[in-house]
C-alpha cells in the first residue's frame, strides 16, 4: 500500500474525511515524515512546501480580502514505528482575509517518534484565522510532540486556536505557544489533552495583549489518569489600555496522576485587566452523584464528566 | 405494600441528630408532599433515600418495593427506579441538553420532555448544561430529565426554589405528568399551593413527621402552628 493510502487510512480511522483530498476546491498538504505526499492550492491561497533533511518546510499565504469557504487541510504524520518529522510553517493571512485550517497529526504505530512543529503566523489587519489541530498518537505512548508557535495578530484581527489530543496515548507533549494581539484584536487558545499511562504533558501558552482593547482567552482542559503528569502554564500580559484577558485552566486527576497549574497574569497598563481561574482535583462529587441519580455507574459517570470537559 | 416505606429512620451528623425516628410511606403512583420549614431535615431525608455519599442512617430502615436499600449505592437505587431532582442542580461542561436527557437511553427522543417544561427543543437541545444557562433554565432541564427517566419514584427537592425564574404552573404540570406516567412522587416543598396538588402530605419538624393526612389537613396544621417547635423557634440548620 502506498504511503498516502496508509496515511489516509489512518486519517479516516481517526475520524477525518478522506474525500477532502479529491476536492479541487479545498487546499491541502499531506506529509509522511520527510516526504510530501500530496498538496493542492486553490485560488487565493498559495501553499508552497519543500522536503528538507529533517522534515517539511511550508509557506501558506492567504491573499488580501480572500475569505475561504473551505478549510485548508493539513495532514502530517509518521507511519513507521520509529522516525522524526520537523515541520516548519510560515503562515500569513493578508489584510481582511479569513481562513480556517484543520490539521491532523497522525502517528498510529509510533514507538519512538519525534514530531516537532515550529510555526510563525502573521494575521494582518482585519484578518481572521481559525486553526484546529487534532493529534492521533496510537496506544504505545511513543510520540514526543513539540508544537511551538509564534502568532502575531494585527489590528482588528482574530485568531482562534484549538488543540486536541484526547484519543490514544499522549507520550510526551510539550506545547509552547505565544500570541501577540494588536489593537482591538481577539485571540482564543483552547487546549484539550487526556493523559494516560506515564504520559508527560507540559503546556505553556502565552497571550500578550499589546494593543488597546485587545482581548485574549486561554482555556485549558486536561484529564489525567494512571501515572500521567501535567504542568500547565498560562500567561497573559495586559500591556495596553482596555486590554482584557482571562486564563481558565481545569485539570481532573485520577489514580496516581499528578497535575499542576501555573496561571501568570501580568499587567503593565493600569487600564488593562487580566483575570485567571484554575481548578485541579478529582471529579466533582455533586456532578458524579447527579449522573448516578440518572442510573450511570460511577465509572460511566466519570467517563461522561471527563469526556465533557475535553469536548 | 407501600412503594417506599421508611421506618424509625434516624440520622446523626456529628453531635447533631438531623432525623429522629422518622416514619413515612409513599404508595405507588401517589404524590406525597413533604412540608417543613428550613433546617427540619427535608433534604437530608431525600439524600438518605437516594443514598448520597455521607448519608447513611444511624438507625431505622428504608424499604423500596419491599427491599431494604440502605446498603445500595446511588446508581443501584436509580436502577431500581428511584431518582431525584436536586434543589440546586449542578452544571456540566461539554454535556449537551440532549445528551443529559438521554444519558441512560440514547434512543429516547428528548424533545417532548423539554417542551413539557416550557423550553423550545430547537433552541435548547444543542446547548450545553453549563454556566451559559440561567438558574431557571437549568432547573427546567432538571425537571425534564425526571420526566425522561420515567422513574418509579421521583423525589423533587424544592422544585419551587428560585420561583421567580420558574412558574408554579410548570412545576405542577411536571408533577401531574409524572403521576400520569405512573411514577410516585415525593414532593419536598415550602409552598402550600404546590403541596395542594398532592394526594397526601406530611409535615416534618426537627427530623420527625409531626402531621400526616390530606394536604389541606397538613397545611392547616402547619399554619396553626400546633407543632410547638415550629411555633417557637427556627429549627437548627441541617448539614448539607
Amino acid at each position: 500500500m502506498k504511503a498516502l493510502d496508509q496515511l489516509m487510512q489512518a486519517f479516516g480511522a481517526a475520524g477525518g474525511d478522506r474525500a477532502v483530498l479529491a476536492d479541487s476546491a479545498t487546499a491541502h498538504l499531506v506529509a509522511d515524515g520527510q516526504r510530501i505526499l500530496s498538496a493542492r492550492q486553490v485560488e487565493g491561497v498559495e501553499v508552497e512546501a519543500l522536503e528538507t533533511a529533517s522534515g517539511i518546510s511550508a509557506k501558506v499565504r492567504v491573499r488580501q480580502g480572500m475569505r475561504l469557504n473551505n478549510p485548508v487541510h493539513l495532514c502530517f504524520g509518521v507511519l513507521h514505528k520509529k522516525g522524526s518529522q520537523h515541520i516548519s510553517m510560515d503562515v500569513r493571512l493578508e489584510k481582511n482575509s479569513a481562513a480556517s485550517f484543520i490539521a491532523h497529526c497522525i502517528f498510529p504505530d509510533a514507538e519512538e517518534v519525534i514530531h516537532a512543529m515550529d510555526a510563525v503566523v502573521v494575521i494582518e489587519e482585519g484578518a481572521e484565522m481559525r486553526y484546529a489541530e487534532t493529534h492521533f498518537h496510537g496506544m504505545h505512548g511513543g510520540v514526543e510532540a513539540i508544537p511551538r508557535a509564534m502568532v502575531r495578530v494585527g489590528k482588528n484581527g482574530r485568531y482562534f486556536g484549538d488543540f486536541n489530543l484526547i484519543t490514544g496515548r499522549v507520550g510526551k507533549l510539550e506545547i509552547d505557544y505565544t500570541v501577540e494581539a494588536g489593537e482591538n484584536a481577539i485571540t482564543e487558545l483552547t487546549t484539550r489533552v487526556f493523559g494516560h499511562g506515564r504520559d508527560v504533558i507540559r503546556i505553556t501558552e502565552k497571550v500578550v495583549l499589546a494593543g488597546e482593547q485587545a482581548k485574549g482567552l486561554i482555556k485549558t482542559r486536561v484529564a489525567l489518569e494512571d501515572e500521567a503528569s501535567a504542568e500547565i502554564t498560562g500567561i497573559t500580559e495586559g500591556n495596553a489600555a482596555g486590554a482584557r484577558g482571562h486564563v481558565d485552566c481545569m485539570e481532573i486527576v485520577k489514580d496516581q496522576a499528578v497535575a499542576s497549574a501555573i496561571p501568570v497574569v501580568r499587567v503593565t497598563n493600569p487600564l488593562a485587566k487580566v483575570t485567571h481561574e484554575a481548578a485541579i482535583g478529582s471529579v466533582d462529587k455533586r456532578q458524579l452523584e447527579t449522573l448516578m441519580v440518572h442510573g450511570l455507574s460511577p465509572a460511566e459517570a466519570v467517563d461522561v464528566i471527563v469526556r465533557g470537559i475535553l469536548k | 405494600m407501600p412503594l417506599l416505606e421508611i421506618t424509625n429512620l434516624s440520622f446523626q451528623a456529628g453531635p447533631t441528630r438531623i432525623l429522629d425516628d422518622l416514619c413515612l410511606s409513599v404508595e405507588a403512583a401517589e404524590v406525597h408532599a413533604l412540608l417543613g420549614t428550613n433546617g427540619t431535615g427535608k433534604s437530608t431525608l431525600a439524600y438518605l433515600i437516594m443514598g448520597c455519599e455521607g448519608y447513611r442512617p444511624s438507625a431505622g430502615e428504608i424499604l423500596f418495593d419491599g427491599q431494604a436499600i440502605h446498603t445500595r449505592r446511588i446508581h443501584e437505587r436509580a436502577q431500581l427506579g428511584i431518582t431525584m431532582a436536586w434543589q440546586e442542580p449542578v452544571r456540566f461542561e461539554g454535556i449537551s441538553v440532549a445528551q443529559y436527557l438521554t444519558l441512560k437511553n440514547s434512543d429516547l427522543d428528548p424533545a417532548p420532555y423539554l417542551a413539557m417544561v416550557g423550553l423550545h427543543p430547537g433552541r435548547y437541545l444543542a446547548r450545553m448544561v453549563d454556566r451559559s444557562l440561567s438558574g431557571g433554565e437549568r432547573k427546567r432541564i432538571e425537571l425534564a430529565s425526571m420526566l425522561a427517566l420515567h422513574p418509579r419514584l421521583a423525589i423533587f427537592d424544592e422544585p419551587d426554589s428560585g420561583i421567580d425564574m420558574l412558574s408554579i404552573h410548570d412545576i405542577i404540570n411536571v408533577i401531574h405528568a409524572c403521576k400520569e406516567n405512573g411514577s410516585a412522587v415525593l414532593l419536598i416543598t415550602h409552598r402550600e399551593e404546590i403541596a395542594m396538588i398532592a394526594d397526601r402530605a406530611s409535615q416534618i419538624c426537627r427530623g420527625r413527621i409531626v402531621s400526616s393526612g390530606s394536604p389541606q389537613q397538613v397545611a392547616a396544621y402547619y399554619k396553626s402552628r400546633q407543632c410547638l417547635a415550629c411555633a417557637t423557634e427556627v429549627c437548627a440548620d441541617e448539614s448539607p
